[in-house]
């Protein structure tokens, strides 16, 4: 190796770096700042590790959010699973049994996919008073279902675009019709996506704040983006307490992509190449 | 695929519940929006009497809503090229097969995986001038006392955009990632036999093949600015002096805690004309190269 090689990798690495504390940076004030008393908080060391752990700032961020994360567990869950199956078996019928403008239609429907939720929310929230779902879970499952058809039918179309039809004209010859051949041939190796679109969906809904706000107006149905503001803007330099409600609120979709980040990437390029 | 015409309908009808419910919700309520905004609806009790662009003309002399335009221009600017610049360049430096690329790639992309609520967060407590750099930086022995940062009128927009920035810049990096990995090394092989120099070989060669995912990441981050939100709602309110006020911040305002609906309405249309003005040519063109 010789020496302009050696001065280019290490510029090349201590760049990466520099980048890589940057990045890390906002996690590394969140944890330490979270793990202090409020007056080791407020100090000049602030950048500093705590010199006494305490998980005082958990418990009273915990006992403000708590109500928030069981409602975000509630909302996020079944809409995940709803938008995955719905989004499964668009995809299925606008990838393998296309009639004539079924791709015109697709791309209308995607255009939902991109509008600002501004333009449509006070007839959102007007029809939802009507229908007895404003202010209730259900309701936000349902809002987050609808708007989230365009995105799951984009991934499971492009994903079964790639089966070959061989796979139907197989599974026609053996008899079966469109519904049995999604049922016992497309669904189960649909999987990996699956993984991606639940992995997506979860992480957009749980982190979803315009719906949360708009939709609910008090504690017992807000989701935790909502709590965690309110959290926030009722406890102005108590940095400790702030920054363990974020962490908090945060741990679910952390953990998610710690552990099958690959999953979620792959929902995020998805969702912005069409092909 | 030739299907029997009974199995065509059998799809469309599977497809129908939820696509016409995406259409009411889409395209029916843009347009109750539309007929809401030319209305004179004002209080808790709907009023449709007519007014037809009434709303629209009163934004647009309004102070507020100019300094949004103005905001939400030079935010999109920044942002985009804050992302497209460190984006591609993390690209580029991730793309030599160094060892650690999986940890650095996964460690710029985790922002993309929390609440832009938690973001705001995190980021007032760096741009406060009580906490974060100011601490910083007295301890270098700066005399901070007169950097506001998110409180300074000329700062705070900027403060905001770092935000952002740090938020999706992983997302730009994986597009372009991908983008470099898509273009096969036996151009850059070719060229550099030719006697081009590296710096060559990116200019004319990978930078116009990246074209189509800077157009891509373009039309994504661009829309995700324009309609911004929630980021700036949590970190500084659109404050101070309205110099990081967005029209989705106006829009919230003025329908959920003024009640005015009518006026809630136009600058909702508003943002999805100037959405529309960047997604409806990029429909067309996917759907295009779809056939």
């Amino acid at each position: 190796m010789n020496a302009r090689r050696v001065i280019s990798q290490f510029v090349l690495y201590a760049l990466l770096i520099a980048f890589a504390l940057f990045f890390i940076m906002p996690l590394y004030v969140m944890i330490v700042t979270s793990l202090k008393s409020l007056t080791e908080a407020q100090t000049t060391s602030m950048w500093a590790w705590p010199q006494a752990l305490t998980l005082g700032a958990y418990a009273e961020a915990g006992g403000k959010l708590g109500r928030g994360i069981l409602n975000s567990l509630l909302l996020t869950i079944p809409a995940t699973l709803l938008s995955s199956l719905v989004g499964s078996l668009n995809g299925y019928c606008l990838s393998k049994w296309k009639f004539r403008g079924s791709d015109l239609l697709f791309t209308v429907v995607l255009f939902g996919m991109f509008i600002p939720y501004q333009s449509v929310l006070i007839p959102l929230v007007y029809f939802l008073q009507k229908i007895g779902l404003y202010n209730t879970i259900p309701g936000l499952v349902f809002v987050h279902v609808i708007y989230g058809v365009p995105i799951t039918t984009l991934i499971f179309r492009n994903y079964y675009a790639t089966i070959p039809n061989e796979m139907i004209e197989a599974s026609r010859i053996d008899g079966a019709g469109l519904l049995r051949t999604y049922w016992y041939v497309f669904l189960p190796i649909s999987l990996p996506s699956f993984v991606v679109v639940a992995i997506w969906q979860f992480t957009n809904i749980w982190n979803e704040f315009l719906f949360a706000v708009t939709l609910t107006n008090n504690p017992a149905t807000q989701p935790v983006t909502v709590a965690l503001q309110n959290l926030t803007g009722s406890m102005i330099s108590q940095w400790n307490v702030q920054m363990a409600g974020a962490l908090i609120a945060s741990l679910p979709t952390l953990i998610v992509y710690i552990l099958l980040g690959r999953y979620f990437i792959g929902g995020m390029m998805a969702g912005s190449v069409k092909g | 695929m030739k299907e029997s015409g009974r199995e065509r309908w059998l799809s469309l009808l599977l497809l129908a519940p939820s696509f016409l419910l995406v259409l009411l919700f889409v395209y029916g309520f843009i347009s109750w929006s539309g007929y809401i905004s030319m209305s004179a609806w004002r209080g808790l009790v709907p009023d449709y009497t007519f007014v037809g662009l009434k709303q629209y003309a009163s934004l647009l002399q309004q102070p507020r809503f100019i300094q949004d335009l103005i905001n939400t221009g030079l935010f999109t600017a920044l942002f985009l090229v804050g992302n497209l610049f460190f984006g591609l360049l993390l690209a580029v430096l991730l793309d030599r097969k160094l060892r650690g690329e999986t940890f650095f790639r996964n460690l710029f992309l985790f922002p993309m995986s929390i609440s832009f609520v938690v973001t705001g967060t995190i980021w007032m407590w760096v741009f406060n001038p009580s906490s974060g750099l100011n601490v910083f930086f007295s301890a270098l022995g700066f005399d901070t006392s007169n950097w506001l940062w998110i409180v300074d009128k000329r700062m705070a927009l900027f403060c905001v955009v770092m935000a952002a920035v740090w938020q999706m810049t992983g997302f730009t990096m994986a597009q372009y990632l991908a983008g470099l990995r898509g273009i096969s090394d036996d151009i850059r092989e070719a060229a550099r036999i030719d006697g081009a120099s590296e710096t060559q070989i990116f200019t004319h060669i990978l930078l116009p093949q990246l074209l189509p995912v800077t157009v891509g990441a373009i039309v994504i981050l661009g829309h995700i600015s324009l309609k911004i939100f929630d980021l700036i709602f949590v970190m500084t309110g659109g404050g101070p002096a309205q110099r990081t006020d967005v029209p989705g911040i106006y829009m919230f305002e003025t329908t959920f805690r003024g009640d005015f609906f009518a006026r809630g309405a136009a600058i909702g249309i508003f943002m999805l004309l100037m959405v529309a003005v960047l997604i409806v040519p990029y429909l067309i063109y996917s759907h295009r190269m779809d056939k």
